[in-house]
């Protein structure tokens, strides 16, 4: 835009935000979700004499790494309207490529190859749902059906124990006031801000979110709507290949059958974290605190003794509720 | 709306394709042979633990030794009935003369396997049990509460002080998973919900669900020092949890299966004792009660026929028969 | 007056269809040209021609005097030639400054803008507030998500939008047709200011009240071609019509613009 006349004060004025920060946290998709995460730790804190420690704490962090790291891949592909139902299988496809290859030979090599195998996967998703239009839904469901079927092929069904410090090291870290914070959770965080800052402050965001939004008008601005949803798919595969290694340092297993439902947990994560099913509405903050939801459930749950399958139930009551949330907001929203 | 025709549309193709994943079922010749025109159904519950493999290889094997045609399906998921019904009206379609059946669920498949006796067909299920257990002609499987009985009282004799128990439970309304978790408590001697029951979390059956539960019991309840673990993978996954938290010394784990890797796992002290289960037999009794039937019209025994069930441990107790590690990787199934 | 942008002669077959018959077509600086004709009269294909979507078989274009081969929309785009169409071509969960510079993005300057990418929100803020308030669109805030605007206010965003981006023409293809009254007013007001502020505006409509409220010349196209131009000022709007349809044959009416 040109900058021929001078900025008019009075003018720009309409520019600014009225209410200030705290409305406009307060509006944000993230106060939501972290509002449900203060009141389940409130409500486990008080309840339970076990869940309000350090050791606790930093365990449902180290908890929710993996399917955390999945969820933040698909958070990308569900602002674009798009769905990922193989991103598990492509994490656990990546995890025994890397556990088979480093048990006679190179770890490092091996943690290559498994980031090639979810560049290669998370491409051919990428290439079959915009190149040729083609639905994600199905596009992913067929992938993991065959690469389910795949790993347990390439593996004959066993697992690889996975004994290289390479590959384990993300369970390591240091203690921080008594605190055990693996570095796991600092690549989970860090993925966290790279990824929210590539959203929220770069051009390439900003069209992630118009592609999911409106396609039709993300293209007649001339934004090459394709190009942006395979990169979209690439990015998400090397979150991916970052979960794989989560896995393999969290649990060093190399496990063919593990994992069956990560992807329909990463989903959970996205969806109670705030993000819109429908494309363009969202971010990865939310989504890390709804893994972190779901993990704190999980693990209260547990100690407070309560059968496992109330969990599911928790779960599902929250996920209804963030869809009727997103739903509201859309409908009311668009008169 | 755009967005709902998109919907709909994924909604069929999702029917179809789980449609052409029940339809799965193949037919495979046998190598020709004099008794060619005897056809077998195998439905399999081909869960990715090598367990239902090697059951479902033996299974095949006998029968293709014997001449037989085999058609197969495999319910690919944990408690897919509807898979293995469509496989088993398939299979009356077809006249097979014997269905060997691994099922997905104990009653879901009651009505269907009362058609195929009704034709002449005879049903035996091999793993799990029907509910009534007089529904299929015979069954030949591990009997899991006896398998939970022994590693109960094995824990019984080793644990001997302070018992603080986490059960590592898969659903408890699978057959074997309920077997099991039963027959520990009764071999320990306690009932469910005992003040000795620290904890109990479900697990998927697989090492990292394993894991999680594990660490979440032990965050409550850090003096555990007893683990019941629905199968070997959930022991493995369990004693990870202890080992990141450094209790792994003071914590004894029980488990079920007798995979070579569970074995191996016996062996380097992670679990400290397994009872073990012999698939490859389950299928070779399935086909030889199959080949007596086949031949002169005599059904086995109705009810369950136990397979076979041995506790491993390198650390016996007293008073309860057991074999060695060395002994279980002899005699083990899996890849070892 | 000079003519900035002009076609002689453009005709383009889809088989045995005749989409575009020899037809002219010409863009005076300054002026807002309705283009009207019936259902199945060739003038989305005279426009996608003029946009770059489509290519004539034969015939040429002229921009400011010179001749142009657009290959795609985007060869006209570059051209300064925007267009603002009938569905409502904005993302209404992003805010108005990321619609109006959806695709062309600023970024910082230096380090921040070459390395890490980064957006320039503020300078972004300052342009599309100007720009705002220069078409007189009073929102409540340039953060404001679209999906809080009006309908009129949407559409008010779209043509802020290309009007912001276009250096020779404003091509606005129905921009009414989803409108109640008072918004239609209200992008219509816009549509003169977009003239005021210098730029030339092609007008597509099927409201004649609206295209002779803010019209200077009309281009009637009836099967394949323009068979008049005329002056608002000097003909009716039943006789308009009647040409348009084909009652009245073009010679009968007299004031040719």
């Amino acid at each position: 835009m040109t900058d021929t006349k001078p900025a008019d004060a009075a003018l720009l004025e309409q520019g600014e935000d009225r209410g200030g920060p705290v409305r406009a946290f307060v509006s944000s998709q993230v106060a939501g979700p972290l509002a449900a995460l203060v009141l389940a730790v409130l409500v486990f804190s008080l309840t339970t004499s076990t869940f309000l420690n350090a050791g606790n704490l930093s365990l449902i962090a180290t908890q929710s790494v993996v399917v955390g790291t999945l969820a933040l891949g698909q958070t990308l592909i569900i602002l674009t309207a798009g769905i990922d139902l193989a991103n598990g299988a492509i994490m656990v496809m990546a995890a025994v490529v890397i556990g088979k290859l480093a048990t006679d030979g190179n770890a490092l090599w091996a943690l290559v190859a498994g980031l090639v195998v979810c560049l290669v996967l998370g491409g051919l998703n990428g290439v079959l749902i915009s190149r040729f239009s083609l639905p994600p839904f199905i596009v992913t469901l067929g992938v993991l059906s065959v690469l389910t079927a795949a790993a347990r092929l390439y593996t004959d069904s066993q697992s690889y124990p996975i004994s290289s410090d390479l590959l384990t090291i993300l369970n390591d870290g240091p203690s921080i006031g008594g605190v055990d914070i693996t570095y796991g959770v600092m690549l989970w965080i860090g993925l966290t801000a790279v990824l929210g800052y590539a959203l929220t402050q770069t051009a390439w965001g900003v069209r992630v979110y118009a592609v999911g939004d409106n396609r039709a008008a993300a293209a007649l601005t001339g934004i090459k709507v394709k190009r942006v949803l395979l990169s979209v798919y690439l990015t998400a595969a090397v979150v991916y290949a970052f979960a794989a290694w989560q896995a393999l340092g969290r649990t060093p297993t190399a496990d063919p059958s593990g994992y069956g439902t990560a992807n329909l947990d990463s989903i959970t994560a996205v969806v109670i974290g705030g993000t819109s099913l429908f494309g363009g509405r969202g971010g990865v903050v939310g989504t890390f605190i709804g893994a972190l939801i779901v993990t704190v459930l999980a693990n209260g749950l547990t100690q407070a003794g309560i059968d496992s399958l109330y969990q599911q139930v928790a779960t599902g009551v929250l996920v209804v509720i963030a869809v009727a949330v997103d739903h509201f907001v859309r409908t009311r929203q668009t008169r | 709306m755009n967005t709902t025709r998109r919907l709909a549309a994924a909604g069929i193709a999702m029917t179809l394709l789980t449609g052409a994943a029940a339809c799965g079922s193949k037919d495979e010749a046998a190598s020709g042979g004099s008794g060619g025109d005897v056809t077998i159904g195998i439905v399999e519950l081909n869960l990715s633990n090598p367990f239902f493999g090697t059951l479902e290889k033996a299974t095949e094997a006998a029968a293709t030794a014997k001449g037989w045609k085999v058609m197969k399906a495999e319910a690919k998921v944990p408690g897919d009935s509807a898979t293995q019904v469509t496989a088993i009206e398939n299979m009356i379609a077809r006249n097979v003369k014997a269905i060997v059946l691994d099922p997905a669920n104990p009653t879901a498949l009651v009505d269907v396997v009362k058609k195929a006796r009704d034709k002449g067909i005879l049903v035996v299920t091999v793993n799990a049990t029907l509910t009534p257990i007089d529904a299929a002609d015979a069954t030949f499987a591990t009997d899991n509460t006896n398998a939970g009985k022994l590693i109960g009282q094995w824990a019984k004799g080793t644990v001997t002080s302070n018992p603080r128990i986490a059960m590592l439970d898969f659903d408890l309304s699978d057959g074997p998973a309920g077997g099991r978790h039963n027959g520990f408590l009764e071999g320990y001697g306690i009932a469910e919900g005992a003040p000795e029951i620290a904890g109990s979390a479900l697990t998927k059956g697989t090492v990292e669900t394993g894991q999680s539960a594990m660490e979440n019991l032990l965050s409550a309840h850090s003096d555990i020092n007893l683990v019941y673990t629905i199968n070997e993978p959930v022991a493995h996954g369990a004693y990870t949890a202890m080992k990141n938290k450094g209790v792994e010394s003071k914590v004894t784990t029980v488990s079920v299966d007798g995979a070579c890797s569970g074995v191996q796992d016996v062996k380097d002290g992670i679990i400290g004792a397994t009872a073990m289960q012999f698939p490859s037999k389950m299928g070779e009794m399935a086909v030889a009660a199959a080949a007596e039937y086949i031949a002169n019209g005599t059904k086995p025994k109705s009810g369950l026929t136990d397979s076979g069930t041995v506790l491993i441990t390198d650390k016996p107790v007293a008073g309860l028969e057991s074999q060695t590690s060395e002994w279980g990787l002899q005699n083990c199934w899996g890849e070892k | 007056m000079t003519t900035v942008l002009q076609a002689r002669g453009l005709t383009k077959h889809y088989g045995h269809v005749v989409a575009m018959d020899n037809t002219d077509f010409d863009l005076r600086a300054g002026e807002i040209l309705a283009v009207i004709g019936d259902n199945g009269a060739g003038k989305s294909t005279l426009i996608k021609a003029l946009t770059g979507a489509v290519i004539p078989d034969s015939g040429t274009i002229s921009l400011k005097g010179e001749e142009v081969h657009f290959r795609d929309a985007l060869d006209a785009r570059k051209a300064g030639i925007e267009t603002v169409y009938q569905e409502l071509g904005v993302a209404p969960a992003l805010d108005i400054t990321q619609n109006l510079y959806l695709g062309r993005e600023q970024r910082r300057k230096g380090f921040l803008g070459t390395v890490f990418r980064k957006l320039d929100k503020p300078a972004m803020r300052r342009g599309s507030a100007r720009q705002m308030a220069d078409l007189g669109i009073r929102v409540q805030s340039i953060r404001q998500k679209v999906e809080t605007l009006s309908g009129g206010q949407r559409q008010a965003v779209a043509v802020a939008r290309v009007a912001a981006w276009a250096t020779s023409v404003v091509i606005m293809d129905e921009p009414t047709a989803a409108l109640g009254v008072r918004e239609t007013n209200q992008v219509l007001g816009l549509i003169e200011r977009v003239r005021e502020n210098g730029l030339p505006v092609v007008l597509i409509s099927h409201n004649m009240p609206n295209v002779f409220q803010v019209a200077d010349r009309i281009h009637i196209h009836r099967l394949g071609r323009r068979i008049a131009l005329v002056d608002p000022n000097s003909t009716t709007m039943e006789e308009a019509v009647a040409v348009m349809t084909g009652a009245k044959s073009p010679e009968s009416l007299g004031g040719r613009a």
